[in-house]
Parts: C-alpha cells; structure tokens; sequence
C-alpha cells in the first residue's frame, strides 16, 4: 500500500512541475527587472524612493505589480551584480534597472553580451553608456538646492545669523555632493550675500549617529540658524528641531520628523524618469537610446523639485522661490553659469554677470560663461573641452571645488 | 566659536553617544565570564532598542523602557542559552544568528509600524521624554568645562557607569559571583563542587544580553526614537563592543576606560576639524588625519593591546573554557 502510494505520491509530482512550465510560457506581458542595494521593503532611503518611483511609474502606464521583478540587497560587486542581472533576464525581463553608482561596471558587461542584446540595461548616477542597449540617468538635483538655498537664505536673514550649516556625506570627493553644496551656497547667497555655509563631512553615505553628531557641532560651536544636508536621515533635522535651529531635508519631505524646524527639502521624483523609460522601451525598444538616451532631467521635467514650503519658512519665501523655479523651467537661467541671481527684499531679481570664483578665489567659469574648468591629476585647474555636454559633464561627474562663501570644516 | 566650548561638546558627545559600547561590553563581559561566547551582540541590542523604545513610549515611562529593555534583550539571551547550555548548539554560529534574527525583527517591526503609521513619536510624549531629559548633578555639574560635559547627562548614561561598577564588584566581591568565574575558567570543577552550571549559565546569558540590549534603549534615544528604516541605530556598535571586551580585559571597570577611549576616536572623526580649529598650534594636525584612519584606529589598538598581553606572557583575564560548551557526560 504504501508502495502504491508513493508512486501515485512521485507522480503527482512530476506534473505538478510539468503544470508549472506550461502556465510560464504564455506569458508574454512585458517584464521590468530592478536591482536593489537595500531591501523593496525599505520605508525610508534610496531603494524605497527608487522602488516607489517604480511602481508609481508602472501604475501609470496601466502595468501590473506581477510585471516588475526584484532582486534586492545586492551589494556592490561585480559577481553579485551580474548573477542579478542573469537572473532577471531569465524570468524574460526586457529592461533592467540598476540603481546604485557600483552596478556601472557589470550592467556594462551585461549590456554588451550577445545574449542580452534584446534587453536594455538603464543605471542610475553612473556615467558609462553604449549606443544600443545601454544608458545612465540621474538629475540637476543642484536646481532643486539652489531654491533650498533660497529659503536657508532669507531664514537666516531672518534670524540675523549668517552662519547655515551643511551635514555632507562627501565633499569634494564626489560631485553629486559637491555640486549639491555648491548649488545650495549660490541660492543661499543669491538672497543673503554675507551667508557663510559651513560643511562637515560624515565620510560615509549613512550613519545618523554621526549625522547628528555634526548638526549638533554646528549648531553649538559654528553657531549655524539653519541646517542643511546631504544624508538619507532626517537626524540633522531632529537635532536642528531641538536645539531651536531649522533646516532644510533632503530625499524626501522630512517635515513630519522635524514639524518644527524644516523648511524644505530638495527631493526626487524618480517615477517621471522611470515613467519615460518603461513607456519607451516597452513600445519602442529600437529607440530607447535617442528617445531615452543619456538621461539628466531637472525642474523642467520635473524629475527633481522642492517638498513644500512650510509655514517655518521666512515671509516672502515662495515668491521668490516660485520666481526663480520658473527661469529655471523656461531655461531662462540656470546655477552653473556666469549669470549670477540677486535678489533683494521686495523680490526683485537683477541678474550680474561675471565670472564664478571658487573658495580660493579662482575662476571656475569664465566671465563669458563659456569655459568650465576643473582640477586635472596635479591639481592646477584646466579648461574643459567640449561645449554644453561636457559642462553638464562637469556637474555631474568631474566638479571638485567649493564656490566662493563655503567653508569646510574637516578637510 | 570659543575653544572651551568645543571641548565641552566634544566631551559630552563622547560618553552621550558612545555609552552604549559599555552596556554591549558589559554585558559581553557577563556572558564571556560564564564561559559563553555570544557574538549576537549586535542582534540583542537592536531587539533591546525598538523593544524598550516601543513599550517605553506605549507605557509613556523611560523605566518602563528600561525595564523592557532588559526583558526583550534578555529572551534572547535565553534563547542563546537555550540553544548553546541545553542544545549544545555552536556558540559562534549560534551568536552570528542571533544577530542576523535580531537584526531581522527589528526591520520587520520597524518597517511594519512605520508603514501603517503607528511608530510612536518619542518627542511627542511627555512621560517618556522628560524621562531622557539630562540630570544635572549637584555641585559637579557646575564646574566649567568637565559639569556640563560629564555630569548634565540622561539617566542611562549614569546607569551604564553604575553597571558597570557593581558587576565589577559581583564578580570580585560575592560567592555567585565567584562561582560563575568557576564556571568560565573550568565548569567541570565548578561542577564537582557542587554548582548548578545550567542555572547559572542560563541566568547570567540573560543578564548579559539584558545589559547589552539598556545600551540598544540608549541609542534609539539618542536618535530621538526615529525609525529610518535603511539603517539600524546599533550600525556595527554591537561589534565594536566585542572588540572592547578584549581592549579591557574583561574587566567591566576597565571598559568604562575603554569605552571613553573608543569613543574619543570615534567622535574624533567628527570633531576632529572643530579642534584643530579651536586650537590651531597645539591640534592643527588633527585636520590632517584621514578620518577612515580614525575609524580604523580603535581595532588597530585592540590588535597591539592583544600582540602585547601574548608577549609579556602576562596573564590575560579571558575565561579559559569561554566558547566551549561544557557536557556533563563528556568529563
């Protein structure tokens, strides 16, 4: 009896599995694949602001949660990030996002395989693209600083205190911080002249217990009104709302951690970019990389924006804020340029032009705006070649000087 | 910016944010003494921390908070026992899944309370928040530069040097005490006279990890109970705290000293620019430093504190069955 059973047992089995294969064949709806650093159950941080962009964007397009596959907390290696990749593609996904900067290398690889030549591979933050299958994208998060900056600015103005601090998970070593700070320390002075924004480096992308530990050294000891940052925790806002100060956020809104303190926070809309290359390479796959392409979308696209203003902000804030997104949206003006906005007490706007100087006092772009420069190997600045491309290239990827006005303190 | 006032808030930022080594070092230093390795530090102080913090704030009483602490932390303490004294499971694999458990629930809950909106707002309670408000001790408090920076703290700071001090003098000082270093150095003697090394291995896990799980409550508050979801508060201190139990030589006295020394390095890397700012000639160079040497600096200490006890033969104090689980059957 029990013999008999067994078999019956195996053979049930056996087309169970046979079942299995049948039903996975007919599905032919398009597949999204994403590789996460942190967990798709995150509530806070990058993956969760990445993963809600996602679905968000796929929610729009009338998609269906079943057509986006995960593999989550994939570390930064090339081993890890490929078996990813290998495994998403043989559940069928067609584009394949990586969101973290250390997938650059294996998502090339991947990209260039025969195999996946059908399959378009799209990284976040990188720099490193092919002209078929795959692509980078990441935004002028610096627009969204600079209206912060605004807001810090005429706070401080308010407050009758010059000194804004500025919590930086980098500084020069990375553009993206580099490029935020700069962007927040223009607008801050564009309203406040006189500010000074001091940075304090955490040396690491997250750690809230440094992260609060700095925005209490710079509130105590530099004496800073207004809190700015470059880290996922709202600790620097928590810390700003108990010592009296306020701050501007960053990623998201943090304005329900910190009610009384937070002004605003430049955040990401990632599902805009996520919305445009699902819908393209979904449809039109052959014309990912002209429609797509090399992706650094700003306010005008609305990939990056500011949180709302709150009632803690300076009277008169969201005028001149609304004023100053509105050039950046029509293209009339925008931060990196030799055009520099001032902005008086009635929130009128008069434009200079002239050279921007770094801290040390050197020019970093010509008075007739044409040139970029940055520090080449030895460290003596240098003239970037290759017109608007390659001056979006400097904000992005190569800037490493701070602007007139920001003091570092750890370096 | 005034040079004292940075050495104030340098200090203070040193024992407010780095007691909880000492409650994990402590509470390692109970465990290692009753002959058990328990590596899931890092574990037992994140259940402590969201434990004490959620029932604290339901209850609205930081004593309740500690209470709770203890508890949550202690159960798994028990379960280390459990699995270690009564299983004979592996100490070192049985303290890694500790901590990836306890690391684990703590995401689990958090992320669960979070995304139905029910994590509590610690600031917005009145009982619990007075409760983490700094204590100022009489007379003390009022000398400049060393009151406000070792003698304004909360409660849990006081609490964790007083810990510290009475196992100190348990271990040295009481006959339970000296049974359960019996029972780490050799617990077959301990049993032929007579100890019952279940019950006291089972009930000094419990208070080790109890210990350990004090320091976790200490970091949820300093972050102002704020669940952010990609990072756990512990971030790495539950291991740090094992390091330190070497670097004091499982003298919970001595890791007061070595907590205060970790920490200074540790908040080095954040005040290190303010220093050599506020003091140019005498600590300019610290502005120099690569901060990741900093970071690296405690470990590399714990190494040569290690290379010197092993060749001055000195004695060190580290029980000699620690990690070793101990059969009746096999005597």
């Amino acid at each position: 009896m029990k013999k008999v059973l067994s078999l019956v047992l195996a053979l049930v089995l056996c087309f169970s599995l046979v079942a299995c294969n049948g039903t996975n064949t007919d599905d032919e709806k398009f597949l999204v694949g994403a590789i996460y650093i942190n967990g798709q159950n995150d509530t806070a941080g990058y993956t969760y602001a990445h993963h809600s962009g996602i679905t968000k964007a796929m929610e729009q397009l009338g998609m269906d949660k079943s057509q986006l596959k995960i593999v989550d907390n994939v570390a930064e290696d090339d081993a890890a990030v490929t078996q990813a990749i290998d495994t998403l593609a043989s559940q069928g996904c067609k584009l394949i996002i990586g969101i973290s900067f250390g997938y650059l290398n294996a998502m090339q690889d991947a990209a260039e395989k025969e195999q996946y030549k059908d399959i378009i591979f799209s990284h976040a933050t990188g720099y490193l693209s092919n002209e078929t299958n795959f692509n980078n994208y990441f935004g002028r998060i610096y627009q969204a600083r600079y209206l912060a900056g605004i807001a810090a600015g005429m706070k401080s103005l308010e407050l009758n205190n010059n000194n804004i601090g500025y919590v930086a998970a980098y500084g020069t070593e990375y553009a993206e911080t580099c490029s935020g700070i700069n962007g927040f320390a223009l607008g801050v002075q564009s309203v406040n002249p006189n500010a000074k924004v001091y940075v304090s480096k955490i040396n690491n992308w997250a750690d809230e217990a440094k992260e609060r530990q700095i925005a209490e050294n710079l509130i105590d000891n530099y004496n800073c009104g207004v809190i700015a940052q470059h880290c996922d925790s709202a600790q620097p806002q928590i810390a700003a709302q108990e010592k009296n100060a306020f701050g501007c956020g960053y990623n998201s809104d943090m304005t329900a951690q910190a009610p009384k303190a937070h002004l605003t926070a430049p955040v990401w809309n990632w599902d805009v970019y996520y919305k445009l290359a699902i819908e393209t390479a979904m449809n039109t796959p052959s014309e990912f990389m002209s429609k797509v392409g090399i992706y650094y979308g700003g306010l005008k696209e609305g990939f990056v924006d500011i949180a709302p203003l709150t009632d803690n902000c300076a009277e008169g804030t969201k005028t001149v804020v609304d004023a100053v997104k509105a050039m950046m949206i029509n293209g009339e003006w925008d931060v990196f340029t030799n055009v520099k906005l001032s902005i008086d007490k009635d929130g009128n706007i008069t434009k200079t032009e002239g050279a921007l100087l770094d801290n040390e006092g050197h020019e970093v772009i010509s008075a007739d705006g044409n040139t970029y420069y940055v520090h080449n190997d030895a460290g003596a600045l240098e003239a970037v070649e290759g017109g608007k491309s390659a001056q979006d290239g400097v904000i992005k990827g190569s800037m490493d000087y701070y602007v007139a006005g920001v003091e570092e303190i750890n370096g | 910016m005034s040079a004292l006032a940075v050495v104030t808030t340098f200090l203070f930022t040193v024992l407010k944010y780095n007691m909880a080594l000492l409650y994990g070092t402590v509470g390692e230093i109970v465990t290692e003494k009753s002959g058990s390795l328990n590596l899931g530090v890092e574990g037992t102080m994140a259940i402590g921390g969201i434990g004490g913090l959620l029932i604290g704030c339901a209850f609205d009483s930081i004593f309740v908070g500690i209470i709770a602490a203890f508890a949550c932390a202690a159960l798994c303490g028990l379960l280390f026992a459990f699995l270690t004294v009564t299983l004979q499971a592996n100490q070192n694999v049985t303290g890694l899944t500790i901590t990836t458990f306890g690391l684990g629930l703590y995401f689990f809950i958090g992320n669960g309370l979070k995304a139905s909106g029910k994590w509590p707002d610690m600031l917005s309670l009145e009982g619990f928040k007075s409760g983490t408000e700094p204590i100022k001790i009489p007379l003390l408090s009022k000398i400049p530069v060393i009151g406000p920076a070792f003698f304004s703290h909360n409660i849990l700071i006081y609490l964790g040097i007083i810990i510290a001090v009475v196992i100190w003098w348990y271990f040295k000082y009481t006959k339970p005490g000296l049974r359960i270093r019996a029972i780490g150095e050799n617990p077959a003697s301990a049993d032929a006279v007579g100890v019952n090394i279940t019950l006291y291995k089972y009930l000094h896990l419990m208070l080790g990890s109890g210990i350990m799980g004090i320091g976790g409550l200490l970091m949820a508050i300093n972050l102002s109970g704020s669940f952010e979801g990609s990072k756990c508060w512990i971030n790495g201190y539950g291991w740090i705290s094992i390091a330190l139990v070497i670097f004091a030589n499982w003298n919970t006295v001595a890791a007061i000293l070595g907590t205060f020394v970790f920490g200074l390095f540790n908040t080095l890397q954040v005040y290190g620019g303010s220093l050599s700012d506020a003091f140019p000639k005498a600590l300019g160079w610290l502005s120099k430093i690569p901060p990741q040497f900093m970071q690296a600096l405690p470990f590399v200490i714990t190494a040569i504190v290690l290379v010197i006890t092993s060749i001055t033969n000195k004695k060190n104090n580290k029980p000699a069955a620690v990690g070793l689980n101990y059969y009746r059957e096999e005597r």
